[in-house]
């Protein structure tokens, strides 16, 4: 396939007669040989599957190459190799979802309606093979619905005996979840959801509260253990049979089963592992240290993403940008050493001019010119005001058409263009560049597009598509009759970062930025770098977290780019992305730097808790007294006798809905230190769900190897701590034998939660917010982890969220590589499609200032009137809208140019 | 005898980053629905006010959808 000449027009694909299953449905449905594997890919072109075409087999066929209107197919094509000389290589590879079918007693491929989670994501999907609409997949026709769906949790994960996957895949909790919302959502009927599980594990951030939602919403959440998953022979559902928690057998007849399969490493990836000489794990995920959270075995060679263990999506866009930052780090003296610069012609200046317009309209082969008719369209755009010229083709987009047209506009003197073709989300930027080769300001463009929202879905109405084409074309020039050239400025940057927090994610981002060649200047309030991490002991892998943060803190010292102020604060800050002025205030001196971004990680606290005794025994401690007692004085350790732990303390209640994700594993990790230095002592442990996600499964099976005891409560029969002479005495319920317990103990350690530091005064001086549990609040959860809407400004660490120190290592990184994002720039582009203000018009009553997301606007006192930056506007417009006098515009989408559309659809 | 069949026409104000990019799905996808819906892209939603929603209406269109 020629992909250079491939219009994705869909022909082929139309024709072709060899039907397959379709992979990215999970087989629910067919695809052809020839396919676009899903339908948003990048870029949007088709592909021959060499296993299934006749022609390629058979030697018979070749359908698609003799219909192809670009004749872009090409069967000689042939593998070909490439030699690349790089500096650094990051491994992405991603997993494989695990294979039920190796599991004989959950029924999978004995009934089409036990499906895995990712055959269900794909019948949730309007791309999906039902379109979206939930069904059963074992009817035909697609009309029965489903009423009641099981969710069946850990099918190949937290599992040695029927496979060998020990780890918790860490992400199928919260998909089950998300799952049963959405199915419910899409539900015409009412539907029950029912999720079997063992431990709830939604510690990431905001989890704890939608599935808290999810559950008042009426989903089921079952803690059980599933036997197996039958269908019945008389079809009237699947039989779930389980164990519920007070260790009875239950049975419960469901519609659709689905298995929520957990992650591994596909053989592709271990095989290119193993060539390169990487070393694995034993669950052959690509093995990396808490402290070099991308780096493998093999220097020079990074990994992101699951191929170095389970981990969601917000977590897999951290360690990309984190493997950018790492795998930069060596190379950063080749930065900008192959990049060439573009010569642009000068630009002509068309304001004295009468608009010129010359109209474009695109066939795209036979997709726009088999439904629309073309010379029609055209002869129509030569009659409307303003147009000067106009021509079909055949395809407007292909190169010829290109340099064809940057010469009609220069001998035909145009100065405003318009393409009637497909979509300007997909071709506006190849058209504005003709026009920029053209001499033309690439703003005196528009597109009508005629292909995706006209032909393409109305193909069995060709008048009226012909209609609504000519209908288009006339708003688009009506339109481009009022445009008007638009400039970008250079701003410079400032090519230095501040970053605020001297704990490990501050140094790590600190470090990173500096090893890239950026001074960095570091501020810290205490008189000590490194943060809560002074006060912990050993990470999940037994590694030494003191040593670390000692030759941390020496590296960042020894760095002569990292600029440090210790015992110090931010006062003010004044600008924005590229040109930050910040007064930094240590005790009586004030100093002023510039910068062009900023970081913050001013990290969280352990929050001292107000319950079971603590502060009034000298028995209970909380994790990091523990930790100091553990480090220092291990002689109350050794004589204890019983031990117990408390999780939860304070948190995933109503006033802190969250989880802290990380005690969890540090109650475990300090349970299986005092096992080693007292084997007598008796361990207990209670829980709510033990969220060791990920490999810190391992250390909780550890730990029952160790004889540490697991006992559940409910949050509504919390344990009791009674005061004793030199113990404390816990009561609590078990939960299998439904009795009270009372165990004498030493040492309480409570695992209270983690708490936000109230940094207000610093989050509104950088523009930023934070949300109602405190943390600072990301550009989007999922794909923007580390940036803030505020261009130029960068979070990581505990501030974010609860995190252990692997990721917020990561994470600092990432904030690093985005950061230089901008400071590898000398300038930045301002203007283009921004908002302006009409001075003479603004009444300065500050609505547009509360709209706006980007924080762009500011009231100038001085003349009560706003102000809008352009180097921090995106250009979305909102605060045209609020304006009530019109003041605002937002260039290129103003509103004469808007009512000019609206007009011109209106009329005949 | 001859009924006129009432024909709307629907102005869609669609917001460059999602519905619009929908609009441009639903082609790909070859999803067919009448051709009386009249798109016109937009950088937000939220840059659609009042005004404008009105100036559709007295330009007689009879429903406006703005997505976003």
């Amino acid at each position: 396939m020629d992909t250079d000449k491939c219009i994705a027009c869909g022909l082929c694909a139309e024709k072709c007669p060899k039907k397959v299953d379709d992979e990215y449905n999970e087989a629910l449905g067919k695809r052809k040989a020839i396919y676009v594997p899903y339908p948003q890919a990048v870029p949007l072109k088709y592909a021959i599957d060499e296993i299934n075409c006749i022609y390629l087999n058979k030697n018979k066929c070749g359908v698609c190459e003799k219909i192809c209107p670009s004749g872009a197919i090409n069967f000689k094509d042939t593998k070909k190799e490439f030699l690349l000389n790089v500096g650094s290589i990051i491994l992405s590879t991603g997993f494989s979802s695990f294979d039920p079918s190796k599991l004989d007693n959950l029924g999978f491929n004995q009934h089409p309606d036990i499906v895995t989670s990712m055959g269900f994501e794909r019948l949730l999907s309007a791309t999906g093979p039902f379109g979206g609409h939930l069904c059963l997949p074992s009817d035909k026709k697609h009309t029965k619905t489903p009423a009641k769906i099981a969710w069946l949790q850990c099918v190949g994960s937290r599992d040695e005996n029927k496979c060998s996957n020990g780890y918790c895949s860490s992400v199928c909790c919260m998909y089950a979840v998300k799952q049963a919302v959405m199915a419910r959502d899409h539900s015409k009927e009412p539907l029950d959801c029912a999720i079997f599980y063992m431990d709830m594990r939604t510690q990431g951030k905001d989890f704890d509260k939608y599935a808290e939602n999810a559950k008042k919403g009426g989903v089921r959440f079952i803690q059980s253990r599933v036997h197996s998953v039958v269908p019945c022979r008389d079809n009237s559902g699947i039989e779930m049979m389980y164990v519920n928690d007070s260790g009875h057998i239950e049975k419960e007849l469901f519609d659709i089963v689905v298995l929520s399969t957990g992650l591994e490493i596909g053989k592709s990836s271990v095989e290119l592992a193993k060539i390169m000489g990487i070393e694995l794990d034993q669950f052959n995920f690509i093995k990396t240290d808490s402290f070099n959270p991308v780096s493998t075995s093999l220097p020079g060679v990074y990994a992101c993403g699951v191929l170095t263990g389970p981990k969601d999506i917000p977590q897999s866009v951290m360690e990309a940008s984190s493997a950018a930052a790492a795998a930069t780090e060596k190379i950063a003296l080749a930065r900008h050493t192959k990049t060439k610069e573009i010569i642009i012609p000068d630009e002509r200046n068309t304001s004295r001019e009468f608009s010129k317009i010359g109209v474009f309209v695109c066939n795209c082969g036979t997709n726009i010119g088999g439904v629309v008719n073309v010379p029609e369209v055209v002869e129509y755009a030569r009659t409307l005001p303003g147009v000067t010229y106009a021509e079909e083709n055949l395809f407007t987009c292909s190169q010829d058409t290109q340099d064809k047209m940057a010469q009609v506009i220069k001998e035909q003197g145009l100065n405003k263009v318009v393409v009637a073709a497909c979509s300007p989300k997909t071709h506006e930027g190849l058209f504005r560049e003709t026009l920029i080769s053209a001499g033309l300001n690439k703003h005196l463009f528009e597109m009508a597009n005629i292909r995706n929202q006209d032909s393409w879905v109305h193909s069995g109405q060709p008048e009226q598509a012909t209609q609504k084409a000519k209908k288009l074309v006339r708003m688009a020039v009506a339109k481009s009759f009022l445009l008007k050239p638009l400039f970008e400025n250079q701003l410079p940057v400032t090519q230095s970062a501040l970053v605020v927090g001297g704990g490990v994610a501050g140094m790590a981002a600190s470090l990173s930025l500096a090893r890239q060649g950026f001074p960095v200047s570091l501020v810290e309030k205490n008189q000590n770098l490194g943060g809560n991490a002074r006060l912990l002991n050993k990470t999940y892998l037994n590694e030494d977290i003191g040593a670390y943060v000692k030759q941390l803190i020496q590296q960042v010292e020894e760095n002569d780019l990292i600029n440090i102020f210790l015992g110090s604060s931010i006062k003010h800050v004044d600008g924005f992305v590229g040109n930050f002025e910040t007064t930094i205030v240590s005790g009586e001196f004030e100093k002023q730097i510039s910068h062009g971004v900023a970081i913050l990680a001013f990290g969280a606290k352990e929050s001292k808790p107000d319950e079971y005794l603590y502060g009034e025994h000298q028995s209970v401690l909380t994790h990091l007294d523990l930790d100091a007692a553990l480090k220092k004085d291990s002689s109350i350790i050794k004589k204890a006798k019983n031990i117990l732990f408390i999780q939860c303390v304070g948190s995933r209640n109503e006033e802190y809905p969250y989880c802290s994700k990380v005690c969890c594993t540090h109650s475990i990790q300090s349970a299986i230190e005092i096992k080693k230095l007292n084997p007598e002592a008796n361990i207990y442990i209670l829980y709510r769900d033990i969220r060791t996600y990920g490999k810190r499964e391992l250390i909780y099976k550890q730990a029952r190897e160790l004889g540490i005891i697991f006992f559940r409560y409910d949050s509504d029969n919390k344990p009791i701590v009674i005061s004793g002479e030199n113990n404390v005495i816990v009561e609590f319920e078990d939960h299998v034998l439904k009795r009270k317990l009372s165990v004498d103990v030493d040492i309480l350690c409570l695992a209270s939660r983690i708490e936000a530091i109230n940094n207000i005064k610093l989050i509104q001086a950088f523009k930023v917010v934070c949300d109602s549990d405190g943390w600072l609040l990301e550009a989007h959860q999922k794909l923007r982890p580390v940036d803030f809407a505020t261009d130029g400004v960068f979070l990581c660490g505990m501030a974010h969220y609860p995190k252990p120190i692997d990721e917020s290592i990561a994470q600092a990184k990432a904030a690093a590589s985005r950061a230089i994002t901008t400071l590898a720039k000398d300038s930045i582009s301002v203007g283009g499609i921004v908002s302006k203000v009409n001075s003479r018009l603004c009444s300065g009553c500050g609505a547009c200032i509360e709209v706006c997301p980007y924080r762009a606007i500011e009231m100038d006192y001085e003349n009560n009137i706003v102000e809008i930056n352009s180097a921090l506007c995106k250009g979305c417009g909102a605060c045209a809208a609020a304006c009530p006098s019109e003041a605002l515009t937002l260039d290129g989408f103003n509103n004469e140019q808007l009512y000019a559309q609206i007009k011109s659809a209106m009329t005949a | 005898m001859e009924t006129d069949i009432f024909e709307p026409k629907i102005i869609a104000f669609m917001c460059n980053w999602c519905t619009y990019g929908a609009a441009d799905l639903a082609g790909v996808s070859r999803l067919q629905y009448p051709p009386n819906i009249i798109p016109v892209r937009v950088m937000c939603s939220a840059s659609i006010s009042p005004h404008h929603i009105l100036r559709a209406l007295q330009s007689k269109a009879d429903g406006v959808l703005v997505g976003g």
